[in-house]
């Protein structure tokens, strides 16, 4: 299927990210990563959640890296020494990982337990409740509107962050 | 046992030690930063995939379709991106302040210049 | 990059095409894909699109530092004054129903405004880190 193609494509762009030193390259990566993660979610049916992905992940996310690269303007060192053992802690964790998604439900299984709760109370009454066809919209703004005024406040308070670190004082650089 | 029904899953932990890989291996800031990032999207692979049922649609209510994606982790992964980008853009900040004092972003020298520094206080 | 004509061109014949598909997505969020967040993002990136090609200063004058600080604000007030609406008209906090005497009509408006906020907000906060970004490089005493 094309998602499993397309998982492999994004499998070996990390794997070049990781290989790679030019800080650059890598962050173009990310922003090619970024698109085939989209695309994944399209084929999923997370059109929201693809276009989101899309225009965050691979749009801003791309632009503020490059601007850090640009006032850091540095290239990753060659690693002093072989990093064994953070290579055994990722394998481990690889092999208790996979011993947990054992007992997930196989992919698209109608039974699985996610399908049961709440979801079918949103699909069915929304056309008497809310009567707005884009039920992502709907759950988001309204039914669970509390987590997306938190959301908003997130947001605002990295703004507050970045401008209270990178603000410049009168005098000079402040340092 | 393992079938193709678990490919997604699988792809997902490669990502998933990837980004953490990056995270603890690899010195320079900024790279840790997209390793971060990298962990983060396979983390929305790991809630979206279940979701996904073959034969339904996006879930966009029309009177043509009966069957449709679970619309619950969609809600729940949009609040993480938003929340992913907002916290890489801090970590940018402080990576820049952090090239500014020590001129450098590579993690052992930081903490070269950090003992340095002990050093220097304790014997003044 | 304004020495470049070509860069300068597309760039004029885009950005407005780019602005109006920010609102399309913002409010045709209701019936497809789309919502307050991305459309807050797309019109943070027509902004930066111009700042790339014509120049920090240029994009300042457009959209100056002040507007974008109170846009960053601006949204979060308006979300949290629409669940105050909601406590004052009778019902709990960020109740929609009240808004209107017909409830599916209060839940369109309730949404409808929350949206607004949001992607204020998004857009904002955005466009103000790319100028704390831009604009901490440019003065190499």
């Amino acid at each position: 299927m094309i998602i499993n193609v397309l998982l492999v494509l994004m499998a070996f762009t990390v794997w070049v990210i990781i290989q790679s030193r030019n800080l650059f390259g890598v962050i173009v990566l990310g922003g090619i990563y970024s698109f085939l993660m989209a695309t994944v979610l399209v084929a999923m049916d997370a059109v929201d959640v693809a276009m989101t992905e899309a225009s965050v992940g691979a749009g801003i996310s791309t632009v503020l890296l490059l601007g850090a690269l640009y006032l850091c303007r540095s290239e990753e060192a060659r690693p002093m020494h072989k990093p064994w053992l953070p290579f055994i802690v990722s394998v481990a964790v690889a092999g208790v990982l996979v011993y947990g998604t054992l007992g997930l439900p196989e992919f698209s299984d109608p039974q699985a337990t996610i399908h049961h709760h709440v979801v079918p109370r949103y699909l069915n009454e929304i056309q008497q409740e809310v009567d707005v066809p884009n039920v992502v919209t709907a759950v988001l703004a309204s039914y669970r509107g509390y987590d997306t005024l938190g959301e908003t406040t997130v947001v605002f308070t990295a703004g507050a962050g970045v401008i209270a670190l990178l603000r410049r004082r009168r005098k000079g650089r402040s340092s | 046992m393992i079938s193709g029904g678990h490919f997604t899953y699988f792809i997902t932990i490669f990502l998933m030690i990837a980004g953490l890989f990056l995270v603890i291996a690899r010195g320079n800031l900024i790279k840790k930063l997209i390793g971060l990032g990298i962990f983060q999207t396979s983390v929305y692979l790991l809630y979206i995939a279940p979701g996904k049922l073959v034969g339904g649609t996006a879930p966009i209510l029309s009177p043509e379709f009966t069957i449709y994606s679970n619309p619950l982790p969609h809600v729940l992964i949009l609040t993480a991106i938003v929340v992913g980008v907002a916290t890489l853009a801090l970590g940018l900040a402080l990576v820049v302040r952090i090239r500014e004092a020590y001129d450098t972003i590579e993690e052992d020298e930081i903490l070269a210049v950090d003992s340095a520094h002990e050093t220097e206080v304790q014997t003044t | 990059m304004r020495n470049d004509l070509i860069l300068r061109v597309i760039a004029k014949l885009l950005i407005p095409f780019i602005l109006l598909f920010a609102l399309y997505v913002q409010f045709h969020g209701d019936f497809g894909p789309g919502g307050g967040f991305q459309a807050g993002v797309i019109l943070a990136a027509s902004v930066i699109f111009y700042a790339l090609i014509y120049g920090l200063d240029d994009a300042i004058k457009v959209v100056p530092e002040p507007l974008v600080e109170s846009m960053m604000a601006l949204g979060v007030l308006i979300y949290a004054g629409v669940g105050y609406a909601g406590l004052l008209l009778g019902g709990n906090f960020l109740d929609y129903f009240v808004l209107d005497p017909n409830p599916v009509h209060g839940q369109h408006r309730g949404i409808f405004w929350v949206e607004v906020g949001v992607a204020i907000t998004v857009s904002g906060v955005m466009l103000k880190i790319f100028y704390m970004f831009a604009a901490r490089g440019k003065s190499d005493d």
